[in-house]
């Protein structure tokens, strides 16, 4: 039988722009505050994963945290790379060989929209110069198409984006933190139809830190250790619709977060119906909603009426995004999600201050989707 | 003005009815685009290469309101003169479905299951004054 591993501290970075602190340090300030809120000094960290995609390699954080020693090693995964990096570090303490750990992820991005490294990416320089690679294009055809298949209303569209600044308005941490209407969100520059300006994140900055415990020994760090109970990653099969693909096959296949979702409920030994609140990659308004039932969490369609119902508000039947998602706080690529493992641990504790879950609740998910077709599931408990 | 393609090897040029060029797999039959050596579905490590069909209906499709990034982006990302264009994935029967500019920008006027054609379209002017073109869909007529 495996190790079990408890989420024994964690620490954050504000995410957003932040003039004249680089990536790197802003994620040497959440390790720091992770290992004050666990109790450790970085000393007694025998091992770390982390990553940025644009801030530079993680492991030289040490010269400025203390050269200790310590087993450090970087995590390059795309949109995947903070839930990589916990999945990691999940696995190194399940397997015995170590008993304290930490996952970092941190970025700081230029202004605007991603600029594609097309050849990085394995595609042909005609893909960039025609024009086509833009992640903002794939999810703009995504939910059109879904829009068309099932039935969701603009409308809906724009009450996610009202929902995730109204959430983003009760969280410190957070970019956007000025509440704007549905009608805001709708009538805001269409940017790549029919996601508008408010509809999409933007990349950003920030850095997020989690230390990890065997948890057996979790009591020695805190009196709210939050337990692991799964961590996936999986890539896409053939048939799925995936951002930045000159082309796609005929048949259709779900796609990798159904197949990260599925198999972190195999590992929890739960369903869909025990999580109380999920935070679900949204870096645009569709992606919430498309994203609910891909994890399973609903059919598809059903979405138009729980959010128009507020099902998904921090009061509602199924909390989701309760810190704004990437769309109040952006998306440093490395930290995304952490970041949403950073919000479930406080909900769980039930230290998420204004934007607390009411009628505690126990179980949390977290789900991360990108380029070039990858997704990460979490599933945390208390 | 002499015209040139953006690259060579991912459609038919110069041609009077332009073609995608693409891959089927010698082993299962899949289609892929553009041209490459290896089989997604069934791991097949032969393919030939294979020109795709003209017309197919829209999928889905959706409109870049704004300027992309330069580079990559070979067009114009002047905010003052950038005219939004149309992108969308069409299904052509039997093969595969192609992501590629679309000659229409109103949403009014695109519909998915719209009959689609390929057409080759001006896309910016290189250093030495020619023309350099790449392929989108246009709606028939």
């Amino acid at each position: 039988m495996s190790t079990e591993v408890a989420i024994v501290g964690i620490g954050m970075h504000e995410f957003g722009r932040t003039e004249g602190v680089s990536g790197m340090e802003q994620g040497v300030i959440a390790v720091r505050r992770a290992c004050a809120d666990a109790g450790v000094k970085w000393e007694d960290v025998q091992f770390a994963f982390g990553g940025s995609a644009a801030a530079g390699a993680a492991d030289t954080m040490v010269s400025q945290l203390g050269l200790t020693g310590l087993q450090f090693i970087n995590v390059a995964n795309g949109c995947a790379t903070g839930g990589s990096a916990l999945f990691s570090a999940y696995n190194t303490i399940r397997s015995g060989v170590f008993d304290l750990g930490i996952a970092i992820g941190f970025d700081k991005h230029e202004r605007g929209a991603f600029r594609v490294d097309t050849r990085g990416a394995g595609l042909g320089n005609w893909y960039g110069a025609s024009g086509l690679a833009l992640t903002t294009q794939f999810f703009g055809m995504k939910i059109n198409r879904y829009m068309h298949e099932y039935g969701i209303s603009h409308s809906t569209l724009g009450k996610v984006s009202e929902k995730a600044f109204r959430n983003g308005s009760m969280n410190p941490m957070a970019w956007r933190r000025k509440p704007i209407s549905e009608q805001e969100a709708l009538d805001s520059l269409m940017l790549s139809y029919p996601l508008t300006q408010y509809m999409f994140c933007s990349p950003g900055e920030g850095g997020v830190a989690l230390i990890l415990a065997r948890a057996d020994k979790a009591h020695l760090y805190t009196d709210k250790p939050i337990f692991l109970n799964a961590a996936v990653v999986r890539s896409r099969r053939f048939g799925s619709f995936e951002v930045l693909a000159p082309s796609i096959a005929l048949e259709h296949n779900a796609g990798p977060t159904v197949d990260s979702s599925k198999a972190a409920f195999e590992m929890a030994g739960i369903g869909p119906e025990d999580i109380d609140l999920a935070q679900l990659q949204d870096t645009e308004a569709g992606a919430e909603v498309m994203h609910m039932a891909e994890n399973g969490f609903c059919e598809h369609g059903e979405q138009e009426f729980m959010i128009q119902a507020g099902e998904t508000e921090i009061g509602g039947k199924f909390p989701v995004n309760t810190d704004g998602g990437c769309l109040a706080n952006g998306e440093p690529i490395g930290a995304s999600g952490l970041r949403q493992v950073y919000e479930n641990v406080l909900q769980l504790r039930g230290q998420a201050g204004a934007r607390q879950v009411p009628n505690d609740p126990k179980v949390a998910y977290t789900h991360v989707y990108g380029a070039p077709g990858i997704s990460g599931v979490t599933i945390l408990s208390r | 003005m002499a015209q040139v393609p953006v690259t060579e090897g991912v459609f038919t040029w110069p041609s009077e009815t332009p073609q995608l060029i693409g891959s089927r797999c010698v082993a299962c039959g899949n289609h892929m685009f553009p041209v490459q050596a290896g089989c997604p579905k069934c791991t097949g490590e032969k393919t030939e290469q294979v020109l795709l069909g003209r017309r197919g209906t829209l999928w889905t499709w959706t409109v870049q309101g704004f300027p992309p990034k330069a580079p990559p982006y070979a067009g114009d990302v002047d905010p003052k003169t950038f005219k939004a264009f149309g992108v969308g994935y069409v299904e052509l029967p039997g093969q595969i479905k192609v992501e590629a500019r679309l000659t229409e920008a109103d949403p009014e006027k695109l519909k998915i299951g719209m009959e689609m054609e390929l057409v080759i379209v001006p896309l910016s002017t290189d250093a030495s004054g020619n023309e350099v073109v790449t392929f989108a869909f246009a709606p028939v007529a």
